[in-house]
């Protein structure tokens, strides 16, 4: 099958400028093809770039060299030197990424907060909010939350929204940065479902899960990222 | 709401000088219906300048600035004739100034102040007027209550929704913002924010918005230019220029945000 994300050659490093211009490497020579599909698992020690390769995927950080190619419905988009444009359209219809941490924003509901992320993407209003409202519930938030801004819920139940904010709409790719990390073991379980409906609709994933038997059951491949170790310059 | 092709605004090599002393030099950008735009830097680095000159206040000393018109024709903001430019400032454009009493006549009515910009371009049915006016004043928080009074009674955080009122009011499709959020209090700075990115995503705006916070950036931008010294030193995704700078200056400004 054709690949969703095909990641060649890719490196990064940091220039420290305000500690003297010191380098700082992060990865060297990241390479990774990922299906429709399919959960390929990013393995390694903690500080190993797991998450910089995420934040590399997504546009957050720049690379130094090498392709990050992204198959849209539309064409493919390579994150490594596409305009600012491109990778806003190709998050917003295309590239979904799902933290542990909810940036929340103040005055927004839980509900409403869910349902525009399913909006952007072009879902209409009624099939958005029923979607928000069955993610809300497998995820068990309390219902009577749902109507709540979530700046003064729990960790657990904001990163919950959180989940739910990026399960929701219909990406192609998936990038999971520890999406389950300090869960209970009956939410774990319910992402784990929804990773899996995911597969189910040839959604391709790329994660990052410390919790091995989370990282057994939805990887169907582990990569560990050491073996994209920079060099030291 | 980024799906048109054509830029709304390009600049091209913006150039000013006061005298031998650079105010900004050698901006060039494209702007997108629907894009929001920080320019940040600190004071002194060209970006209030730069506003300036993107908005026909002060005559550039080299560089071009183009709009997209309603017609779908590009045009020379400064070679339009007189009568142009007003109904551009009037009807297409809003710019909302850090002061708002530099954005509002603080002696007449908050309904006149939203009023007045319909009355500009022509609208001349009191009562469809008034019924606008309150409607922009429900949709910037303001009690309706106080339809009838002047600005100079309001608090400051009122003042400015009601400029932002008075701005949006003709349904312009791009809007400058000059520190629109400076001098107010920290809770009055978060409602306001908060309304302005509904408005924003809402009616699909684009933005040339000048702060040197770089929280307001964060939240309501998709792309930053850094200024420092009259250029622009980086640009790029907001949030890539914030969790990944590459200039000195950059790193140095992001470092110093204290962290909460």
């Amino acid at each position: 099958m054709a690949p969703r994300v095909e990641i060649d050659g890719v490196a990064k490093s940091f220039v420290m400028h305000l500690q003297g211009g010191k380098l700082l490497p992060v990865v060297g020579n990241v390479s990774l093809e990922v299906a429709a599909g399919e959960c390929v698992v990013l393995g390694g020690p903690s500080g190993a770039g797991k998450s910089s390769i995420l934040k590399m995927i997504y546009g957050n950080y720049r690379v130094d060299s090498g392709h990050i190619l992204v198959h849209a419905a539309d064409g493919p988009v390579d994150v490594a030197s596409a305009s600012p444009r491109e990778i806003i359209r190709l998050r917003k219809l295309s590239l979904g990424y799902v933290s542990q941490f909810l940036r929340a924003i103040p005055r927004v509901s839980a509900l409403d907060l869910i349902v525009a992320s399913a909006r952007e993407q072009g879902l209409d209003e009624d099939k958005a909010a029923s979607r928000a409202r069955s993610l809300l519930q497998r995820l068990n938030v309390p219902e009577r939350l749902w109507s709540l801004p979530p700046a003064t819920f729990s960790g657990g139940e904001q990163q919950r929204v959180n989940i739910a904010r990026g399960f929701v709409a219909d990406h192609r790719v998936l990038l999971l940065d520890e999406p389950t990390a300090s869960l209970d073991a009956v939410n774990r379980a319910a992402v784990v479902e929804l990773i899996f409906d995911k597969k189910r609709q040839g959604v391709a994933m790329i994660g990052i899960f410390h919790d091995e038997d989370v990282r057994e059951r939805v990887a169907d491949r582990i990569v560990d990222v050491t073996r994209f170790a920079a060099r030291a310059a | 709401m980024i799906t048109d092709d054509q830029p709304l605004l390009t600049a091209r090599g913006i150039t000013k000088m006061y005298g031998r002393h650079v105010g900004c030099t050698d901006v060039s950008f494209d702007l997108f219906a629907g894009e929001v735009l920080a320019v940040v830097g600190e004071s002194g680095s060209g970006k209030s300048t730069l506003l300036s000159v993107l908005s026909t206040r002060l005559e550039p000393t080299a560089g071009t600035v183009c709009y997209r018109m309603r017609d779908g024709e590009m045009r020379d903001i400064y070679r339009l004739n007189e009568a142009e430019r007003r109904l551009l400032m009037r009807t297409d454009w809003g710019f909302v100034h850090q002061d708002a009493r530099e954005g509002l006549r603080m002696g007449i009515s908050a309904g006149g102040n939203v009023g007045e910009r319909l009355m500009a371009i022509g609208s001349r049915h009191y009562g469809e007027i008034r019924a606008t006016a309150l409607d922009w004043l429900g949709r910037v928080e303001i009690d309706l209550a106080r339809v009838d009074d002047a600005p100079k009674t309001f608090s400051g955080g009122m003042r400015q929704r009601l400029q932002i009122a008075r701005n949006l009011v003709t349904q312009p499709r791009l809007v400058y913002m000059d520190e629109p959020t400076g001098g107010l209090d920290v809770s009055v700075q978060a409602r306001l924010l908060d309304l302005l990115r509904g408005l924003v995503a809402d009616l699909g705006l684009a933005v040339v918005i000048v702060t040197h916070d770089l929280a307001v950036a964060r939240l309501l931008s998709h792309r930053i230019m850094v200024m420092r010294a009259g250029r622009v030193i980086e640009t790029g995704l907001t949030d890539q220029v914030l969790d990944d700078p590459r200039e000195p200056y950059t790193q140095l400004l992001v470092s110093s945000v204290l962290q909460v």
